[in-house]
């Protein structure tokens, strides 16, 4: 591998809560700038790992992690952790669209204005920016005042994704975002996605193994909560080394 | 099975029966030679349609599986490698049918002198072409090296014949046309084990993922 290294998953495991050994001694490294798609059956455990990223488990109490996560070098799994400030270098992005009950701008301007951004001019330039990022500026402009519920679940999908931009993460996380949506819209994801690795890291987690091949760079395949194979996303679809990863990727599992 | 299991034991049957019928013209274009057998040669020209038929149909089919089934890892490799395994063995068709139109002309004249390196450049060749083709179907790394390995007997036997056709050519002029229609076929043969070789390094790709082409003997290879 070549680049920078932006997480370190070291010997992570997790527990439900009733000790449900959900993640077993998990290593990988996710490269800065890539992106990285995890992909499984259901119930192996990818969402559980993509959700350890930004500590999501952690509300409900009785969930444990154990190992190490290193973001930039500092395990975010130390109890000192900021989780509030972690969540925002770390957004995530889940399978349904999940705008706020308010305006176009209201949704982006939220997490800004939490930020201690409050002068107008400042809002205005920090949501377009968002928008313009999230290639949904030109299908928006004219309506920015409307209700996010206006629009169609493919534009909500790109709204949710602005509006975790809007307070410039470092990392982003898909949880099946295109799921829900059409082709087309599904195809806006997809570009957007190879589009914003520049700024951000990404890490995706998807059923749809063509979209995992069309979109990532790496490529993690799991089961039963172990991660099988972890390898470039070229040599997990035509040769992968493993014969379960291979069950997987062509159709012959179990 | 699924279905697509089943389309692409359909798809492997085509290329076995593509090979056996290539193997034949390879074996009958010499026989035609040796013998002077014109309705074999015949036969060889005309049977070459049946090849170039099953040519078109492994593409197609091919490149069906491709835009429907979105093939991944192993059967990914299968498939681009059968549609580039069919272009060899439709070209290993088109030489058996040079060699049948070289017996044919060849058969007008008087004989040069018997036939022993050719037959024996056929045989290596003809072995060539089907343990490959076995290989693939089998996923047998094994034998597709030992096909390659093999390609330079024939290179050998080429140059033996060259040098044995030049003598005669050198000492009695009228011999000329008949030495330069044997070196075709000497060459025909050489480009057929090369075709082999070409398919047995699509094995080594199907079985591990490793492109071989173009690189350093295989002999280094575990």
């Amino acid at each position: 591998m070549n680049g920078t290294t932006e997480i370190e998953v070291r010997g992570l495991n997790f527990y439900y809560s009733g000790n449900i050994h959900a993640l077993k001694q998990i290593n990988l490294t996710v490269q800065k700038n890539s992106v990285t798609a995890l992909i499984g059956p259901s119930g192996c455990g990818k969402t559980t790992l993509l959700r350890c990223f930004n500590r999501m488990h952690d509300l409900y109490p009785r969930n444990r992690y154990e190992g190490e996560i290193l973001f930039q070098g500092n395990n975010i799994l130390s109890k000192d952790v900021d989780v509030i400030d972690l969540r925002s270098r770390v957004g995530m992005v889940f399978q349904k669209p999940t705008p706020f009950p308010m305006s176009i701008f209201d949704n982006i301007a939220y997490g800004v204005k939490l930020k201690g951004i409050k002068k107008r001019s400042d809002l205005s330039e920090r949501v377009e920016r968002a928008l313009v990022h999230a290639v949904l500026w030109d299908e928006v402009k004219d309506k920015l005042n409307a209700s996010a519920y206006d629009l169609s679940g493919g534009q909500q999908q790109r709204l949710v994704i602005a509006r975790a931009l809007a307070v410039n993460p470092e990392v982003l996380l898909f949880d099946e975002p295109t799921s829900a949506l059409d082709p087309i819209s599904t195809g806006k994801i997809e570009e957007l996605a190879a589009k914003l690795k520049k700024e951000v890291t990404i890490i995706i987690v998807t059923h749809n193994m063509q979209q995992a091949a069309r979109i990532s760079d790496w490529t993690g395949f799991m089961m039963l909560g172990e991660l099988i194979e972890f390898d470039g996303t070229n040599k997990i679809f035509t040769a992968p080394s493993e014969k379960l990863t291979e069950d997987y990727v062509t159709g012959r599992f179990g | 099975m699924t279905v697509f299991d089943d389309e692409l034991q359909h798809l492997k049957e085509k290329l076995l029966r593509m090979g056996s019928l290539v193997e034949d013209a390879v074996k009958n274009s010499i026989i035609a030679l040796v013998d002077r057998d014109n309705t074999l040669a015949q036969l060889v020209i005309e049977n070459d349609r049946q090849v170039n038929t099953l040519d078109v149909e492994i593409d197609e089919e091919s490149i069906r599986l491709i835009a429907l089934r979105q093939p991944m890892a192993t059967d990914l490799r299968f498939i681009t490698m059968a549609m580039k395994i069919t272009t060899d063995m439709e070209r290993v068709g088109d030489l058996a049918v040079n060699i049948a139109e070289r017996a044919l002309e060849l058969n007008t004249e008087p004989m040069l002198k018997p036939y022993i390196d050719i037959p024996k450049m056929r045989d290596i060749a003809q072995g060539m072409i089907r343990d490959a083709l076995n290989a693939f179907v089998k996923k047998d790394k094994k034998l597709a090296m030992d096909v390659i390995m093999r390609d330079d007997e024939v290179d050998d036997l080429k140059h033996d014949v060259l040098q044995e056709l030049a003598v005669f050519m050198a000492q009695d002029p009228t011999t000329v046309s008949r030495a330069m229609k044997i070196s075709f076929v000497a060459q025909y043969l050489e480009r057929i084990a090369d075709h082999a070789t070409n398919i047995a390094e699509m094995v080594i790709y199907f079985v591990d993922g490793k492109i071989i082409r173009h690189m350093a003997p295989p002999a280094e290879e575990k």
